[in-house]
């Protein structure tokens, strides 16, 4: 079986058709046992480091990953599948002859990983004749033995798998009751234990857990042959199986429920049937320009598009050329300190600790400790996001840590952090905000996404569309997607609510690179008011 | 080790099998051997080497599953394997929509193993690599490429006495070529099963001719053109169409492939009458899998699309049975009918129109009309009286495959295209009225 399955939900019309499956299949009770002994990863690791130093490299490091994953698919009141999945391995990266190598095996003995540190250190060395400019790696102190896990308090993937199946049974029948035809319902888990060793003397531990809850609700109305869908607000998260106990504290009573740091699938797929069946008879829109009331829900993979990759230094670049893409936000631009990527109310910091988000761990995948920066700072590009053989590119000496591999076998590089816009400094409610629309259009949750490959145009659809006249909202409309320019967008930003309504977002498959890598980010906001956008009618008829 | 032989791995399939007490089990070794090279800014980034072999056992008990998985085969760890799945199948609820285990399937020969690409060294993907940096660099401009080669096989059997081999292998280039100014960009590809017929120099010549000639785009007004799209970039939309066509879907009432009032739209013209969408896993351009992914049915010639009448959809065995219908496996590849004439001739025959290298970032708007989003990329055309006048800015389509394909006006020779995991022979298209919806500065 390819490493890298991709799992297709047959017959489901879903967005999220197809997911990539790193891993094998495994039994079930095998998520829970205990990984590797650490003093077994150390031994190993010691092994590849000293080999790959031994051959002429000059920097090493070495991951010894187990990636466990589990997906229980349903289908109204059927369990489709469940897939349990270990990946176990080693993968190790060298600089020789200024130049990288990268090998990886999953024979977990000293000869293994000896032999795979010999083929790095060898593939650097064939590489180097094609390189130009040699690897500049920004100094990094040692940590010696350290570790880190996601603050959970239910491991998901420990739990009963019964539990789980009882759980998204009860959301579909939920959905069904409230007048869906059809229901698709998800679990996702994640633990990634990850072991990192380098020559610079770091030696940690980690056990990084996440876990997403999506579902799918149609209603068809067989008459005239139209059918609307309505997907859940729930968020993938760095959390633990808390995260569905959908406590009252977090719930936002709007046009529908919204949700902080816990989630009510159940409530949420009532509402999401009975909001499918309203979007078939909803109002179509009419074509123009509107000032647009986006909720966190939704604002997220705005952020994640036109903020959060323009503003990945490899991209900026050329590095993702030729698959990814570049960027608007050139060097030139941010070297100006006058380059406006939104209007002064507009703030944006990467980070990679925020509890909860899909982002945090304790350390990244070339050994730096995470923290949080500055990228645009009221309204002005001011940083990039960068790691260890950037770095020196911007002028800077440490790295920003943001590496990440999504397996052993993987490479590691640059990924996207949390990126996350700072709520308003003045205090404004959602309500308020919107009393002061005259023609607008309030967004909740995220639908159809695309933007060009330097980031500048992009198309945003939704899950809930509804109208504002004159201050209020006076009901549901359909066919809405939004173009528009990023800068021009982001500049036109003209309130945001205050941290009372911030929430996270987030991505659990954001790609990248060749061979493609996916990794997961969140993206937090607070309500957002963004005058005078272009809104197109999506809507099409065939033959 | 990653590549048996037909021999090795029928004894492997045999010898696990035996091992079975279940009321029905199925087993499926794979191995692949996947190299790569990636480079941009005119040097290599980063190349390597993953190995991976690995024995799947499935064993059953009435409508009961369990699957498990193992990298070694001795005696012993093939017993193992299948023990455990026993041991999950057991454990397992029933799945309602379960089907028996096939029969033995006549399985197609298929000839898709390259010796060269097969035997592909580090040193050739390093020269690979180096031909298309020197294209670049002959014409000032920067490359940023990755080549991918992969030998894999796969072996099924299973305890009603079904047996299949296939070995294969492929390798797929991709290059993007931007000029010094970032004022020009420039893209090609190939996709072959023998690694000897790849010229990544001259697939790389084409990119960076693209890159210098699309500088100094100017834009045009947003509207409805008549598009050529090259085979890349009719690839995207197609691609989005075939992964959304699916009788159960149909059949429920949620696709664009659903009938008003309930029930599928086969047998009906959706499509102009020359589309004619088919697969062929023995096609000797696209040779692919013979068997479906999904359950190992076997996979022959069959039409998608034939005179614009939507002939088939593929149906899994268990709605199959539910509607008293055949089933019809998902294919391997995909092949797209078209004509004899070059790229060159569309756009001679052409009075005005708009040329497409390459769409990009594609996403579903509504699944109901099949409404698409995306970009065009890396070389985009004004032609004129059939000749290209100048570069254009790049656009936004909102466009459906469905309307692309009922308002074809010229196709070209199909190319092979790579297609999100499988390869595919499509032709350019000369469309009219496609929908460009707003203008993109990307370059």
């Amino acid at each position: 079986m390819d490493r890298r399955k991709f799992l297709q939900l047959s017959g489901a019309g879903l967005g999220f058709s197809m997911l990539p499956l790193s891993g094998v299949a495994v039994a079930e009770a095998k998520l829970t046992q205990s990984g590797i002994d650490i003093a077994v990863k150390k031994e190993l690791a010691d092994a590849a480091l000293n080999t790959a130093t031994k051959l002429g490299a000059s920097y090493a490091d070495v991951r010894i990953g187990r990636y466990l994953n589990q997906f229980v698919i349903t289908r109204e009141m059927k369990v489709q599948n469940v897939v349990n999945t270990e990946s176990l391995g080693m993968g190790v990266r060298v600089i020789a002859n200024g130049t990288w190598g990268f090998a990886a095996t999953n024979d977990m003995t000293v000869d293994g990983i000896s032999r795979a540190a010999a083929q790095a250190v060898a593939t650097a060395k064939a590489n180097s004749r094609y390189q130009e400019e040699p690897v500049q790696l920004a100094k990094q102190k040692g940590f010696g033995e350290v570790s880190w896990r996601t603050p959970i308090q239910k491991n998901a993937i420990a739990m009963p798998l019964a539990e789980k199946v009882d759980l998204l049974m009860e959301v579909n029948k939920a959905a069904l009751d409230s007048g869906a035809d059809f229901v698709n319902s998800m679990l996702f888990l994640v633990n990634e234990q990850k072991y990192f060793a380098s020559t610079d003397g770091s030696y940690i531990d980690q056990d990084v857990h996440r876990l997403w809850a999506p579902f799918e609700v149609t209603a068809v109305d067989k008459k005239s042959g139209a059918f609307r869908s309505r997907r859940g607000l729930s968020q993938p998260v760095g959390r633990g199986f808390e995260y569905l106990d959908g406590r009252k504290e977090d719930k936002i009573q709007s046009q529908t429920v919204l949700y902080r740091d816990s989630y009510d699938m159940l409530e949420d797929a009532r509402l999401a049937a009975e909001q499918a069946r309203e979007k078939l008879s909803a109002k179509s829109v009419k074509p123009g320009k509107y000032d647009l009331v986006l909720d966190p829900s939704h604002l997220w993979l705005t952020i994640h598009e036109s903020v959060g990759h323009p503003l990945e230094l490899d991209r900026v670049l050329g590095y993702e050329a030729n698959f990814a893409g570049t960027s608007f936000a050139t060097i030139d631009k941010w070297r100006s300190g006058k380059f406006q990527y939104g209007s002064d109310k507009v703030n944006f910091v990467a980070d990679k600790v925020q509890p909860g988000s899909l982002g945090a761990v304790g350390y990244d995948d070339e050994g730096v400790k995470t923290g949080s920066w500055e990228l645009v700072k009221d309204g002005v590009l001011v940083n990039y996001q960068a790691i260890r053989d950037q770095v020196h590119m911007l002028g800077q000496k440490a790295s920003h840590g943001c590496c990440y591999a999504d397996s052993w076998s993987s490479v590691q590089f640059q990924r996207m952090p949390n990126v996350s816009l700072m709520p308003g400094k003045e205090t404004l409610s959602v309500e308020d905000m919107i009393k002061d629309v005259e023609k607008g259009i309030y967004i909740i949750g995220d639908g159809s996404f695309s933007i060009d490959q330097q980031r500048y145009n992009f198309q945003f659809g939704g899950q809930l569309f509804y109208e504002i006249e004159n201050g209020k909202i006076t009901g549901m409309l359909e066919d809405v997607a939004y173009q528009s320019n990023t800068q021009e967008f982001w500049n036109a930003c003209s309130q945001i609510c205050d941290k009372r309504d911030y929430r996270l977002g987030g991505s659990f498959f954001d790609g990248k690179g060749q061979p493609q890598q996916v990794s997961a980010v969140s993206h937090g906001s607070a309500t957002a008011r963004f005058n005078g956008v272009n809104v197109i009618n999506t809507k099409r008829k065939l033959g | 080790m990653a590549i048996l032989s037909r021999s090795e791995a029928k004894q492997i399939l045999d010898k696990v099998l035996k091992y079975s007490k279940a009321e029905a089990a199925s087993a499926q070794l794979s191995g692949s051997e996947t190299g790569n090279i990636r480079y941009a800014r005119n040097s290599v980034s980063t190349s390597g080497i993953v190995n991976d072999i690995e024995l799947v056992v499935e064993a059953r008990f009435g409508k009961k599953s369990g699957i498990a998985t193992i990298n070694e085969f001795s005696d012993a760890a093939l017993e193992k394997v299948m023990r455990r799945a026993e041991e999950l199948a057991k454990l397992s609820p029933d799945n309602p929509e379960s089907m028996p285990l096939l029969g033995a399937q006549k399985y197609l020969p298929v000839n898709a193993f390259a010796k060269s690409t097969a035997e592909i060294t580090p040193d050739q993907r390093a020269k690979a690599a180096a031909d298309s940096i020197a294209a670049a660099k002959k014409q000032k401009v920067v490359a940023a490429g990755f080549l991918e080669d992969t030998r894999t096989f796969a072996a099924v059997a299973n305890t009603e006495g079904l047996f299949g081999y296939h070995a294969s292998t492929s390798a797929n280039f991709t290059v993007t070529m931007r000029t010094e100014n970032g004022q020009g960009s420039g893209w090609a590809q190939s996709d072959v099963t023998d690694f000897a017929t790849m010229d990544t120099g001259a697939t790389s010549r084409i990119a960076a001719q693209k890159a210098v000639e699309s500088q100094q785009a100017r834009a045009l007004e947003p509207g409805k053109y008549t598009v050529i799209l090259e085979p890349s970039a009719v690839s995207g939309l197609l691609g989005f169409m075939m992964w959304s066509a699916d009788a159960r879907t149909a059949d429920e009432g949620r696709s664009f492939m659903s009938k008003k009032g309930g029930g599928n739209r086969i047998g009906e013209k959706m499509f102009d009458k020359r589309v004619h969408l088919y697969s062929d896993p023995t096609d000797p351009n696209v040779p692919a899998q013979p068997w479906s992914d999904e359950d190992h049915m076997a996979l022959s010639r069959i039409d998608w699309i034939k005179n614009g009448v939507v002939r088939n959809l593929p149906r899994s065995r268990y709605w199959a049975q539910k509607t008293k219908a055949e089933p019809v496996p998902r294919p391997s590849n995909l092949i797209m009918a078209g004509g004899d004439k070059s790229t060159e001739q569309l756009i001679k025959e052409t009075r005005r129109g708009v040329l497409v290298t390459r769409t990009w970032y594609i996403r579903m708007v509504d699944p109901q009309s099949l409404l698409l989003t995306g970009l065009t990329r890396d070389g985009t055309f004004y032609i004129e009286n059939g000749k290209i006048k100048y570069p254009i800015k790049n656009f936004r389509f909102n466009e459906s495959p469905v309307i692309m394909l009922n308002n074809i006006e010229d196709m070209g020779r199909p190319q092979r295209v790579g297609m999100g995991g499988f390869s595919a022979m499509i032709p350019a298209l000369k469309v009219r009225d496609f929908t460009f919806s707003s203008l993109s500065d990307a370059v």
